[in-house]
Parts: C-alpha cells; structure tokens; sequence
C-alpha cells in the first residue's frame, strides 16, 4: 500500500515538476510579450488616430476659416447694397460655383431686418424673413457667423455661413449656404478599419455631418469629457482619447474628439476597440493557441514520459527486491552452510569412535569372546557405540529443530528458546575455538513478531562473527536477553579483536568483508540490517579494538492485540 | 621391538578405542587427549617414534602441537588426523612438517601402514644420522 502510495506522489511530483519547468516559462513569455505587444500596439493604434484626427480638424478648422473669409472678403469686395444685387450676387454665385465647384450652394443678402433682398441659388425662397432665426440674431451679435446643421425654410439638412457689413447706411448680412455633401466629405474621408468613422456633433450632442451606416442615430452616450470638451491632454492640447462602452451594443468603443469652430463643434472619431485593435487580438488569439496547443502537447508529454518512467522505475524496483531476496538467500545458505561444516565434524566424531569401537568387536571377535575379557569388553565397546549413537541423535535432533524454522512466515517467537537452541548448535564449534559461550537470559520476556527463519539467521551469522573474531585466542561470547520498555534487547558480545574504527561505517554494506576471497560474502550482517530494520527494529554495534565487540539488537515486543489473538489461537 | 605410537585426540573414547586396537596389533601405544598433554608426555622422555595427531582440538590445536613437536623433536613423525572439514589445516600441517594426513574415521590398516611407513622414514633418518656421525668420528680419527 506504501509503494502504491509512493509511486503515486512520485508520478504526481514528475508531472508537476515537468508541467512546472516547461510551461512556466511558456506562459511567462507569452504573457509579458503579449502585455508588451498589447500596450505598443495600442499606443501606436490610438497615435495613429489621433495624428488623423487632428490633421482633419485642422483640415475642417481651415476650410471653414477659409469659407468665412471668403465670404468676408465677398462682402467687403462686392458693396452690396444697391440695385444690382440680385445681378452681382447671380454673377458671384456663378463664378463660385464654377471655382469651387459645389461648395457654395447659395448665396443670399440679407438686410438688417432679416428680410432676403437677393438670392442666388437652385432653392425658390422668396422674399424670406430671417428675423427669428438664430442665425440672424447671432450675426447681428457677432458680425461673423458659422451655424449648425440647420433644415431652415428649404427644409434639407444645411449649414450657414453669414458675415454682416456695412452696405450704405445699413448692415447687411451676406449669406452662404455650405453644401452639405461637400463639407461632409471632408470628415467621410477619415474611414479606419471596419467601424472607424469620423463625425461632427455640436455642444448638443447633435450630428453636424450626415449620419451614417454603423452610427447610431443620436450621440447620448459621448462621455461628458467629449461634449464639454476642453484642455486634454499636454502632447496634443486638441486632441483627446477616451474609450467607453457603448450601452446599446456593449461594445468598448474609442472615441478621439478634436474641437472644431473654437468648440463650438467636436470633430469626433468613432471606433469599435475591438475593430481598432484587430490586428492585436487576432495576433493574441494566435499566440494563445499556439500556447494552448503547446500546453496540451507537454501537458501529454508530461503524463507519457511520467508513466514510462515509473514504469521503469517499478521494474527496476522489482529487479532490486528480487535481488534482494537473492542475496537474501544465499546469506542464508552461506550461513547454512558454515553451520552444516560445523555439524558435519561434530558428527564426524562420534561416528569415527563407533567405527573404531566396531573394528574392536571385530577384533575381539576374531580372538573369540571366551578369551580373557573379551566379553566384557564387547560389551563396553556396544555401550560405548550406543552412547555415540545418542550423541549422533542429539546433534540431528538440534539440527532438525533448526531445520524446521525455515519458516518465513512472522509470527511470535520465544526469543529466549531460540537463543538457548542456537547456542546449543554453536557450543561445539565455540568449544574448538577456545570460546565460552555464556546465554544471559531475561526471564519472562515477551514474545516478539519475527520470522523464526530469519531470527535464526541473524543469530547464527552473529554468533558465528563472533567466534571468528575470537578464533585465534579463544574468549568469551555473552548472548543476553531483556526487555527495556516495550522493546526486547537482544545483544552478542565477544571478547575477540574488535572492529578497527575504519570498518565500522561500512560494516552493514554489502559484500563489504574483511576475510579472505572465498571465505566469506560480505553479505551476513548486511542482511542481518535487512532483517532488522523489517522488523522495525535497530541494530547497532559497539567495537574497541583488542577489548571485543558488542552488537546490539532492538526488537519492539509484541502489540497488545496480536499477542492475545496469538494466545487464542493457541 | 614394538613401534612406540602416541595417539592424541581430546575424544577420551577414540583414543583408548584406538589405542587398545592398535595394541592388539602389537604397537606400544602411548594416549594424550590434549596438545599439552602429549608435549608433558614426550617432556617425560617417552621414546615415542609416530605421533598420530588430531586436528581440532580444543586448547591447543592440532597444527600448534604439531609445531612445538616439529620444535622440540625435529626426528618425530607426525601423521595428522582430520576430520572433513579442516583438510586445509592438515594440508597446513603438512607444511609445518608433518608426514602425512588421514581422514577421521580411517580404515586401520590405511593407518597400519601410514604407522610403519613414519616408523620406517624416522628409522632411515636416524641411521643416515648415525651414519654420519660414524662417518665424523671416522674421519676425526683419520686426522
């Protein structure tokens, strides 16, 4: 459960890892240079348009300057006043429109009462009385005068141009009617992208040039900022920007306004910020697929390469543990084996003093039993046999217990028993050593969950240390038992050469050994760590050199529960 | 005259087994079950000629008593007495000097000869010794 666990966090941490290195990056890079592309690309859209703009105003501002000083000079030139002002006025008209092709649609002389006294023109407007109109009250005021679109007597959309002067004894105005199509012209050519449109509205919001296609019918919803226009911003005192959303479509909208006609008029320049910013968004549309697709492309790459590598990483897990088990084994059989040598010459013994014993019979038979004391001694040497025979036995008897707990399974071990059986196994080959071995054991020791089979293992391969390291003088070995808290100590103490302090670090590596090739594996008390650690205890090791060597085991003693299931079971 | 043998081995059994065999068959057996014992023995000036010696003993082993014998007794032969597992120390043995090696349990009369052929190899070295001490003397006297 551990491992699935393991590997789980382990493949999320890869993926994360992998998803983190690559599309961060990805995703910082894409943002500052779409932020960056976003801001210069709209600064220079929004430049753009107002170099536009601002070259129209001072376009429309000239024309209408020009037209009013035209008039002017007209009105100076011609001393209206007299008889022949319908003529003149025809003849002035005509040479207009010839020069100026449609710019003036028509020309009409006021006198200071409002009444037309001449007109020339394609409308019929009679002797037409101006009195009322603003206009005429305003140039009465002002001398010069340049009106709103007006639908007036004519009843089509125009504007005015009127520019009172002394004729005679009276002021006079002079009046010239701005064709319309002409002056829109001017504004119709300022046409950006799909919805970009120019448009003059006055301080009431109304349009002074023909609405058209893709503008609404009124202007309510210019900002404030546009219709009391003035100031702006330092760079282009005349020109200002200002973006708001359109309540009919929703829709962000830029508008960039320019006062015409000293304020009276705003030169206004209309634009979908979606349409203005096109080339923007299409081009941030573009880098966010491809960021999109790019994601998803390491987003899968992550996940393939993640499982590939835990794949491997479980095979190679496998192979260890299979490894493991394998070393595992041949430690064992290593271990196995220097205890079947040992029991080989133990029984090598008694089975040399039968085969001596019967070769005695033999003799004593050959000699006949009447002989001298044949008899009684046929009878020794049959007890002699008989008591070497038990010896034999007792030996198979301590191996075939030893032999039986090849049992992996963990279950609950007497630790105490298992010391008292090994020792037994040892004593003979401790006995040829010169080694005493000694068994301290705690009574009433509790039981501990362990493989018998493996247990067995980690003491033979201590005990069998120890006697090596004591092989050349001889000495003692203590085993001893006890519990201390909830732990069982089990430790071997030998009194032989020690471990030099160098090998001490290494001594629970693997195939790390200080006998002779061949002698041994380098693996015994590495799987003894194996052992113990599996068992979820600790070994440690005390060592001085010439003074002896003292390993120390920490078993944790059974949990509650399972012992007294173990009881039930027994 | 019986060839003098000591038969050592720390199994008290073996040896007077062994002893009480090789007697029947007219050896003069003399029995130490311990390195010490067998050095006191021939510290005690028993005129011993074959020394059958046990490999692995507890105390002195084998191969230390072979090489205070060897030591001591430069003329004695050894016939090393093993069980399987330490053939590599009667080979040591024999390094040390010892005649010859015999696997435990061991037919008597694979032992039988072994005995006699020591016996006989000791014998050949003493009258090359006598010899040649004869052969000093002669020449001393030539002088």
């Amino acid at each position: 459960v551990s491992d699935k666990h393991y590997f789980q966090s382990l493949h999320r941490s890869i993926i994360a890892t992998v998803l983190l290195v690559s599309i961060m990056p990805l995703l910082l890079l894409v943002i500052i240079v779409a932020y960056r592309f976003d801001v210069s690309y709209k600064d220079k859209t929004l430049a753009h348009l107002q170099e536009l703009v601002l070259k129209h105003q001072q376009n429309i501002n000239s024309f209408l300057d020009e037209k009013l000083s035209e008039v002017k000079v007209l009105s100076e030139v011609m001393h209206f006043g007299g008889e022949q002002d319908q003529q003149r006025l025809q003849k002035l008209h005509q040479a207009l429109s010839y020069a100026h092709q449609r710019s003036f649609v028509d020309l009409g002389l006021v006198n200071s009462s409002g009444v037309l006294k001449a007109y020339a023109g394609p409308f019929k407007l009679g002797n037409a009385n101006y009195h009322k109109a603003d206009w005429f009250k305003a140039v009465m005021e002002k001398d010069a005068y340049i009106s709103d679109l007006f639908l007036g007597l004519r009843g089509v959309p125009h504007f005015i141009i009127a520019v009172k002067f002394q004729g005679g004894s009276s002021p006079w105005i002079l009046r010239a009617t701005i064709d319309f199509v002409e002056f829109c012209r001017l504004v119709e050519d300022i046409s950006v992208g799909r919805t970009g449109r120019a448009f003059i509205v006055n301080r009431e919001g109304e349009y002074q040039t023909s609405s058209r296609a893709g503008l609404p019918k009124n202007a309510p919803f210019l900002p404030t900022t546009v219709s009391s226009g003035k100031g702006g911003d330092n760079k282009r005192p005349q020109v200002k920007v200002s973006q708001a959303v359109d309540p009919s479509s929703g829709a962000e909208v830029i508008f960039i306004t320019a006062p015409l006609k000293f304020g009276e008029w705003t030169l206004v320049f209309r634009q979908d910020a979606e349409d203005a910013f096109k080339d923007l968004s299409q081009t941030i549309r573009m880098m966010t697929m491809i960021m999109l697709v790019g994601i998803g492309a390491i987003t899968m790459m992550a996940l393939i390469l993640s499982r590939r590598i835990l794949r491997r990483i479980k095979q190679a897990d496998q192979s260890k543990e299979m490894m493991n088990e394998q070393v595992i084994e041949a430690g064992k059989l290593a271990s196995v084996g220097e205890l079947a040598a040992g029991i080989a010459h133990e029984i090598n013994n008694p089975v040399a003093i039968m085969m001596e014993e019967a070769g005695w019979i033999q003799d004593l038979l050959d000699e006949g039993l009447e002989v001298d004391e044949n008899m009684r001694e046929t009878q020794q040497s049959l007890k002699q046999i008989h008591t070497q025979g038990t010896r034999c036995k007792e030996i198979t008897h301590k191996l075939l217990s030893f032999a039986r707990k090849i049992d992996p399974m963990v279950k609950s071990v007497a630790l105490n028993e298992l010391v008292r059986e090994i020792t037994a196994l040892s004593r003979e080959r401790a006995r040829f050593a010169n080694v005493r071995i000694e068994a301290s054991l705690a009574s009433g020791l509790p039981n501990i969950e362990a493989s018998p089979s493996e247990l067995q293992q980690v003491l033979l391969n201590l005990i069998n240390n120890a006697i090596d390291a004591m092989e050349k003088e001889g000495g003692d070995l203590i085993v001893s038992t006890r519990l201390d808290g909830d732990n069982v100590l089990l430790s071997v103490e030998d009194s032989g050469m020690g471990i030099p302090k160098a090998n001490l670090a290494r001594l629970f590596d693997p195939f790390f050994t200080t006998k002779p090739v061949g002698k041994g594996t380098g693996l015994g008390l590495s799987i003894i760590y194996g052992i113990i650690n599996k068992m979820g205890g600790e070994i440690t090791v005390n060592s001085t050199v010439d003074v002896g060597t003292a390993f120390n085991i920490r078993i944790p003693q059974m949990k509650e529960e399972n012992r007294t299931g173990e009881t039930d079971a027994n | 005259m019986p060839t003098r043998v000591l038969l050592v081995d720390d199994e008290q059994a073996f040896v007077s087994t062994m002893a009480k065999r090789l007697g029947k068959r007219g050896l003069k057996v003399y029995t130490a079950n311990s390195g010490q014992e067998a050095l006191d023995l021939l510290a005690g000036g028993e005129n011993v000629e074959v020394v059958i010696l046990d490999v692995k003993m507890p105390g002195m082993d084998g191969i230390e008593t072979l090489q205070a014998i060897k030591a001591g007794y430069p003329l004695l032969e050894v016939v090393m007495l093993t069980g399987h597992a330490t053939v590599e120390s009667a080979i040591e043995g024999m390094r040390h000097g010892a005649f010859d090696y015999l696997m435990k349990p061991c037919e008597m009369d694979v032992l039988l000869s072994k005995i006699s052929q020591a016996q006989s190899k000791k014998a050949a070295h003493e009258t090359k010794i006598l010899e040649a001490r004869a052969q000093n003397i002669a020449l001393r006297r030539g002088d």
